[in-house]
């Protein structure tokens, strides 16, 4: 997604001649692959995050896609178990670590300092350094499937004891790779608090701020809360593992439950970390193709807070069956009802937003529907989830599965192509092929629903997850499902000639590229010019 | 228009294909105890009020999408915020969740119903088996998975119950309270069965807790549902339930054979007759790690065949299957097999795939060293 | 120009005491998660969770013994892989009235050719009874050595107190018997992954 970019661009050059200090006339970068590595500027590494993102995006859809293979029909045709489980666990780890987070992280590098007039991050190289972290980890990573005895194949949760005495030899480099990469994110966090309370332009307050630099704030508190613990806890599965401890062995005195308390004490506000962005995103694309002003901002701002709270007090709700007392069950499950509020509210907005506008249906606005209807899907099962009772039957099957990746691929997902949709003119200083965009829209949209919908049927009929061979019974859906997945995985293709297409030519976009875009990031000129806002921009609140 | 009409068909194809599915059989099933139905008529009453909630709030986004489009010439509004909507939609869903909260809590608390239980039985998990146990009651057996090898690759036909059959199922009495006591020997297992609406974690070292009352006998299947490693995918679960006189007369009868098997350890066995018993068991309880042929999986589970150290140290290989390796896959079948099934299985591995030992090893000898 | 340096100065220390601030919170996290494993050992204790039963012995609680209310205490014993013990209990279980201690023996049995350090792990079910069940002696408190062939017998005793749950009407306690590796040779040989030993 790399756009090219103008190395200066002549007005801001002649202005910053004069500002004196750090503000001098910027020396030309190194060119060719040391420019890359050695980068300080917050667009170019935006761009690194997200070229990074789209290659572990395929890399984890190939694992996917091998898993979707071998459960096309009953038996086992392709893969041995073994290798199945590495996969299941491959892809939910990259997905996860590598596509989604650092997604969001680069498009947070790229347009948080334009949306609040900041010359650049507060730590540019930091900046750099966390980035470069991400290609280390995700190399040991990936590396592990060719060690003996394979890697991972415990799943993305790594639930102990399976992961430490029953793991195979190469868990010890899996944890190394998951604490850089936990560095990486919390670097990455650090940095985004830092420019966002200390670099906004004058006069900018904190809720003045578009919503996606809101939902970043609150994001990066998450990170820093939660990523210590699981550093915590995978550095407790390396003693385990490696001397003699007992923190989750029975046998030494220890407990295997505790690790499924500190994970998912990570693992649920981490479900958020993954999520809020994207209602930034999704908040900034409706009203521009509404061309309507953001309905309840400040509840806006108010639910994102409150829901970050709230991942906080119902990490249990991922461990109904493992035994807990009724009063247990019963907090939990009123916590995470209590959940659907805040969320409902947003929606509300958008919707409300969407009311009375003037609307049109841009590619970016497409995607952001899209999100809309289906993360509201995925929304409802959630809440069903959340019935303790209920969970019992549904806990550990597809219908979990189902219930995840409408959240995280319709949802998450989509809402990072909306942003490319709807950023790629400010990158690019191109638009994005209209036609192409239409077809990766729809293709995608039947592909995604044919993978994912009927998982929430195989699952209530008793299909569990992270099985590589399945009674008779669950055959038609699951053929279904993988056909569904090849589709979606193929259409992505689309999205990669398109960002090529892009980033070569097509139509000039102005600096205000959309019609209803109000952000500071429209004032600049498109493409963006590798050094913008060196001189604070004046911003003028929108009058009431 | 015409995205408008291509989303509308898309939202009708889902409903119409939920409710397609659901008239199908692809629902949670109702099961056959006074909690599964519970279970079942709140997961349907929340389902619908999530489908009322869809039909609201996105029938009001698409009349907006249909209605205030900028190629119809719409003009926008200038509202963007509204105090009195926005208390209301939040205090309305929360009215809808309490709503809910009261018939899940009434039906959580049934299920932590602590009276007693008629029959106490006790499930662990094991990679990649059942273990049932009718405390007090001398009988206990494990439980593999049915299903041929053959059939699972694709050489052999595969069964009605493909996956969902057992070589000895659970049999339980019908209209008893059975208490479930959990436990795992070595990973984290999930003990599932959809009828019963019974799933419950097995935790290595610690004990949980679960029970049932079926109503109706009748054969029922499930699945291990936590992710425990490789042959996670292949240890379901069967339970038989038969009426209460019936089960009974079961009971007595296996406990008459669990006693006579164990005579079998008195006599002397036969090379043929332990080669033959032997790959029985083999076949049931190890085939799955070290393969048929015995050239297993290494490394975590090492080659029989062939294997020079377990030819050359009998004593060790006996120590090894009675009393499994610590923090390895690698069970202690004094468990879960009994002298003559042990006995069997060391004397097929050390004679057979080209092992030719000549090693015989005898139930009496096995049953000396478990002993007290 | 002056306000323009002026700027960046206080930007620079406001980044400088943002970043110093979040170390301090990432710092403070990071103890957390390992200060939780403690604390979930309380908080196991105080409600019961998971059926973990209290480390070291306990005093005996002086009150009237409950003779309107029976309660059923069950036993049972289980192996593990790698220790070649037996461990049996006298009763399967017996009928106790709250407030009344009681004594149950177990007997060990080393069926083994070595010396070998083992454990009995205890765990209790329904946990809301845990904290209810009060050891005075138990074998589960330390690790215990027993030579080849070497058997042993050693008392549970035990008492449910007056403030048991009123629903409470039968309390399972389960012994699983695990290896204790004490030297370095065991430990690698673990860490070096399984049945290749047999091998």
């Amino acid at each position: 997604m790399a756009p090219k970019l103008p190395l200066h661009h002549p007005v801001e050059q002649s202005s910053t001649a004069s500002a004196g200090g750090q503000a001098a006339a910027h020396p030309a970068p190194p060119r060719g692959l040391m420019r890359w590595l050695l980068t300080t500027n917050h667009k170019e590494i935006g761009s690194l995050y997200l070229i990074f993102s789209l290659t572990m995006f395929f890399i984890g859809g190939i694992f996917a896609l091998v898993v979707r293979a071998e459960l096309f029909q009953p038996g086992l045709q392709l893969v041995v178990p073994e290798f199945f489980n590495q996969m299941t666990t491959m892809h939910g780890l990259i997905m996860v670590f590598g596509a989604i987070m650092p997604a969001f992280v680069g498009l947070a590098n790229w347009m948080v300092p334009l949306q609040i007039g900041a010359p650049d991050m507060a730590l540019p190289r930091l900046n750099n350094f966390s980035f470069w972290l991400l290609p280390v980890a995700f190399t040991l990573l990936l590396s592990t499937l060719l060690m003996p005895g394979g890697g991972p194949n415990f799943g993305w949760t790594f639930y102990a004891p399976l992961s430490t005495t029953y793991a195979p030899p190469s868990t010890t480099f899996f944890i190394l790779s998951l604490h850089i990469a936990g560095i990486s994110s919390i670097l990455g966090a650090i940095n985004i608090i830092a420019t966002i309370l200390n670099l906004r332009a004058p006069g900018m307050r904190l809720m003045d701020m578009p919503l996606f630099c809101w939902t970043w704030l609150i994001t990066a508190f998450l990170l820093i809360a939660v990523m210590p613990v699981l550093a915590g806890a995978v550095t407790m599965m390396l003693m385990d593992i490696n001397f003699g401890t007992s923190f989750f062995n029975a046998a030494g005195g220890g407990d295997p439950v505790l690790f499924q308390h500190l994970f998912w004490f990570f693992g649920h506000p981490e479900v958020y970390i993954m999520i809020l962005p994207a209602f930034g995103i999704v908040s900034a694309i409706i009203p521009t193709f509404s061309r309507k002003r953001l309905f309840g901002y400040a509840s806006m701002v108010y639910a994102t807070a409150s829901i970050a709270i709230l991942s906080f007090m119902v990490w249990a709700h991922h461990m109904f069956t493992v035994g807990l007392p009724l009063a247990a069950e019963l907090f939990f499950m009123y916590t995470t009802m209590l959940i659907a509020v805040p969320t409902g509210v947003k929606v509300f907005n958008w919707i409300a937003t969407m009311f009375r506008g003037s609307i049109s249906f841009e590619p970016p606005m497409l995607f952001a529907l899209a999100f809309v209807v289906q993360f509201t899907v995925g929304g409802f099962s959630g809440l069903m989830l959340a019935i303790s009772p209920a969970d019992f039957q549904y806990h550990d099957t597809y219908f979990v599965v189902a219930h995840f990746h409408y959240v995280l691929v319709p949802g998450a997902l989509f809402a990072i192509l909306a942003a490319a949709y709807y950023w790629l003119p400010k990158w690019t200083g191109h638009y994005p092929n209209v036609k192409l965009a239409q077809w990766h829209f729809w293709l995608s949209v039947i592909g995604v629903n044919l993978t994912f919908f009927p998982m929430h049927f195989s699952g209530l009929a008793g299909m569990p997850r992270r099985i590589p061979d399945y009674a008779l019974q669950f055959a038609d859906f699951n053929v279904a499902s993988s056909l569904g997945a090849f589709l979606f995985g193929a259409s992505q293709l689309l999205f990669v000639i398109l960002i090529i297409k892009c980033v070569r030519g097509g139509e000039k976009a102005p600096a205000k590229a959309w019609e209803g875009a109000e952000d500071l990031e429209w004032s600049v000129p498109s493409p963006a010019p590798l050094h913008t806002f060196e001189h604070p921009p004046t911003f003028r609140r929108e009058s009431e | 228009m015409r995205t408008f009409i291509v989303w509308m068909a898309g939202c009708l194809v889902v409903p119409l294909m939920t409710t397609l599915a659901m008239a199908n059989g692809w629902n949670m099933p109702v099961g056959v105890t006074d909690v599964s139905r519970e279970i079942h008529s709140l997961h349907m009453t929340i389902f619908w009020i999530c489908v009322v909630i869809g039909v609201v709030v996105f029938g009001v986004m698409f009349y907006s999408l249909f209605r205030f489009r900028h190629s119809k010439g719409a003009k926008a509004a200038h509202f963007h915020e509204h105090t009195l909507v926005e208390v209301i939609w939040t205090a309305i869903p929360l009215l809808i969740l309490i709503g809910m909260a009261v018939p899940a809590t009434a039906t959580l608390k049934k299920m932590y119903d602590p009276s007693d239980a008629d029959l106490d039985v006790m499930i662990t998990g094991q990679q990649w088996r059942w273990r049932y146990e009718y405390l007090g009651e001398d009988v206990a057996f494990t439980s593999n998975l049915g299903t041929p090898r053959e059939s699972i690759r694709g050489d052999a036909e595969r069964g009605e119950h493909y996956l969902l059959e057992v070589d000895e199922p659970l049999v339980l009495p019908v209209g008893r309270k059975v208490r479930f006591l959990l436990t795992s020997d070595d990973v984290i297992h999930s003990w599932w069965v959809p009828d019963l609406a019974v799933k419950q974690d097995t935790i290595p070292g610690f004990v949980n807790e679960n029970w049932v009352r079926i109503n109706e006998p009748g054969i029922y299947r499930g699945q291990c549902a936590e992710l425990c490693g490789m042959d996670h995918g292949f240890m379901p679960i069967v339970v038989h339930a038969m009426e209460g006189e019936e089960f009974d007369t079961w009971l007595a009868e296996r406990k008459e054979a669990s006693a006579q098997e164990a005579q079998g350890v008195d006599r002397e066995w036969s090379m043929d007759e332990l080669m033959a018993r032997g790959e029985q068991s083999y076949n049931a309880v190890c085939a799955s790690c070290h393969q048929p042929d015995g050239s297993g999986n290494p490394p975590a589970f090492p080659a029989l065949a062939g294997n020079q150290a377990l030819m050359d140290d009998r004593e060790r290989h006996i120590d090894v299957v009675i009393n499994g390796v610590s923090g390895a896959a690698m069970p202690a079948f004094r468990n879960t097999l009994n002298p003559v099934e042990i006995a069997a299985v060391i004397t097929y591995e050390r004679n057979a795939w080209g092992n030719d030992t000549g090693d015989l090893v005898q139930p009496a000898e096995i049953a000396e060293r478990l002993a007290d | 120009m002056r306000n323009e340096a002026g700027r960046d100065h206080d930007n620079r220390q406001g980044v400088r005491r943002t970043v110093s601030k979040t170390l301090f919170a990432l710092a403070g996290m990071f103890a957390f998660a390992f200060a939780l494993v403690p604390l979930y050992d309380v908080f196991c204790e105080v409600t019961g969770l998971n059926g973990k039963t209290s480390a070291s012995a306990q005093a005996l609680v002086h009150e009237e013994v409950d003779t309107s209310r029976m309660v059923t205490v069950q036993f049972v014993t289980r192996g593990s892989a790698g220790l070649p013990w037996n461990l049996e209990v006298e009763t399967r279980q017996i009928r106790v009235h709250p407030g009344q201690s009681a004594e149950v023996g177990f007997a060990f049995h080393n069926t083994g050719d070595s010396a070998i350090w083992g454990r009995a792990v205890p765990s209790v079910s329904p946990s809301r009874a845990n904290p209810h069940l009060r050891k005075l002696t138990c074998f589960c408190f330390q690790e215990q050595r027993l030579e080849a062939g070497e058997r042993m017998s050693a008392p549970l005793v035990f008492q449910l107190t007056r403030d048991l749950p009123e629903d409470v009407n039968t309390v399972t306690l389960v012994y699983t018997l695990y290896p204790v590796t004490r030297d370095e040779a065991a430990l690698q040989a673990r860490a070096s992954g399984g049945i290749g030993d047999e091998a």
